[in-house]
């Protein structure tokens, strides 16, 4: 269902303003204003936008060097999840200066101005920066992304030709980060029956798979007006995707196989 | 309240399961839209054509099986397109399975009949 306002509980108040601790100023005095979404389970309160003043010597490159800075120093109750700082893990996914992406791979270059950080939007939020992605899990499970076979097995791997593999890039790549699926308007709306961008990619990442042996049976439980043909090509999944991945384009190839298997 | 306690399962996302339809309602939406591409320019020239003439020249015109039949091609496509894709904005946006049954069986209705009427108006032109 459309939603176009956010519910009473959810507006954003305005919050509190962190300076730099003395003992933590740069050696320029120069800082950069980092206005990021708060929300305590625990408060009950209304979610509140903190502004923390990061010395431009101490923010590091990366939006997520001055969040872990800003931890580490000012608010240790800062709550975000990160891991790999390297764009490979799809940990730190959030809306940085209005767009879905990783904190670890933004560059502080790119944003003009205070830097905006929220949640992944239209989640339910866990805490803070930390959106609720059980939905996303378990839509990946339902689409059971993992080879399927009925021939017996090999004696030793199952081969695929270089033509084969290569079908399966830009596919693989994928880190389930989400900033695709909660980018993009008919999951906003539909999120509970839609499957989304990023389940999509992976869907078809098993589609295209040589090795296979699942395919019809793939694209009957994908043939459903909600689980992928709520998809019209908005391409905000393309353009938001950090790692440069196209699910747009993979999902149109679910629909070109769905017409051409009928004849 | 912690959003964990309410996780959506592998049960809430296989719901009621595929419906097994959705890729005649996705093609046939794309294939009408096709044949409005054809049709449009004919009818934009037909009606630029009848600019100023009295009523008989237009019956006249659309007495002949080409025109006639172009004019009931594009109706017949136009309404078609718009009941398939009025459907998709309905299922985009209204929630709550019983609004959004409700809403969908209306708009074809309507549909129906406000095709219904273009339809026989053209041939009631042709067939005088």
């Amino acid at each position: 269902m459309a939603e176009f306002t956010l519910p009473r509980n959810s507006k954003v108040k305005k919050g509190l303003h962190w300076k730099v601790p003395a003992d933590k100023a740069g050696e320029s005095g120069r800082t950069r204003s980092f206005k990021v979404y708060r929300w305590n389970p625990d408060t009950g309160e209304n979610p509140r936008l903190d502004t923390y003043e990061v010395p431009v010597e101490r923010m590091g490159q990366m939006v997520l060097d001055a969040l872990i800075w800003i931890k580490n120093n000012v608010d240790s109750s800062l709550t975000f999840r990160r891991s790999c700082r390297e764009g490979v893990c799809g940990s730190c996914s959030m809306n940085i200066d209005g767009t879905n992406t990783l904190a670890c791979t933004k560059n502080l270059d790119d944003v003009r101005g205070d830097v905006a950080v929220y949640p992944l939007p239209h989640r339910p939020v866990v805490k803070d920066l930390v959106p609720d992605l059980n939905q996303l899990y378990s839509q990946l499970a339902s689409i059971e992304p993992w080879l399927k076979t009925d021939s017996p097995a090999p004696s030793r791997e199952r081969y695929q030709s270089v033509e084969d593999r290569a079908k399966l890039d830009g596919l693989w790549e994928c880190i389930l980060c989400f900033s695709c699926s909660t980018a993009c308007p008919s999951y906003w709306w539909n999120g509970d029956r839609y499957l989304g961008p990023a389940i999509l990619l992976q869907a078809y990442r098993w589609l295209a798979d040589s090795r296979d042996e699942a395919t019809g049976e793939r694209l009957d439980a994908l043939e459903d007006p909600f689980r992928l043909y709520r998809c019209h090509t908005i391409m905000n999944c393309t353009k938001t995707c950090p790692k440069g991945l196209n699910p747009a384009k993979a999902i149109t190839e679910i629909k070109k196989m769905m017409v051409e298997r009928r004849g | 309240m912690s959003e964990s306690q309410t996780a959506p399962s592998l049960k809430t996302a296989r719901g009621l399961g595929s419906a097994k339809e959705g890729t005649d309602h996705w093609w046939m939406q794309r294939l009408s839209a096709v044949a409005m591409m054809l049709l449009a320019p004919l009818m934009i020239f037909l009606v630029i054509t009848l600019i100023g003439e009295p009523y008989e020249a237009v019956v006249a015109k659309l007495s002949s099986p080409l025109w006639g039949g172009v004019t009931l091609l594009f109706v017949c496509a136009s309404f078609y397109h718009a009941h398939l894709g009025l459907q998709v904005v309905i299922e985009d946006y209204i929630g709550g399975h019983a609004a959004r049954l409700t809403l969908i069986i209306l708009i074809r209705g309507a549909l129906i009949i406000l095709g219904l009427i273009a339809v026989l108006s053209v041939l009631r032109l042709m067939l005088t």
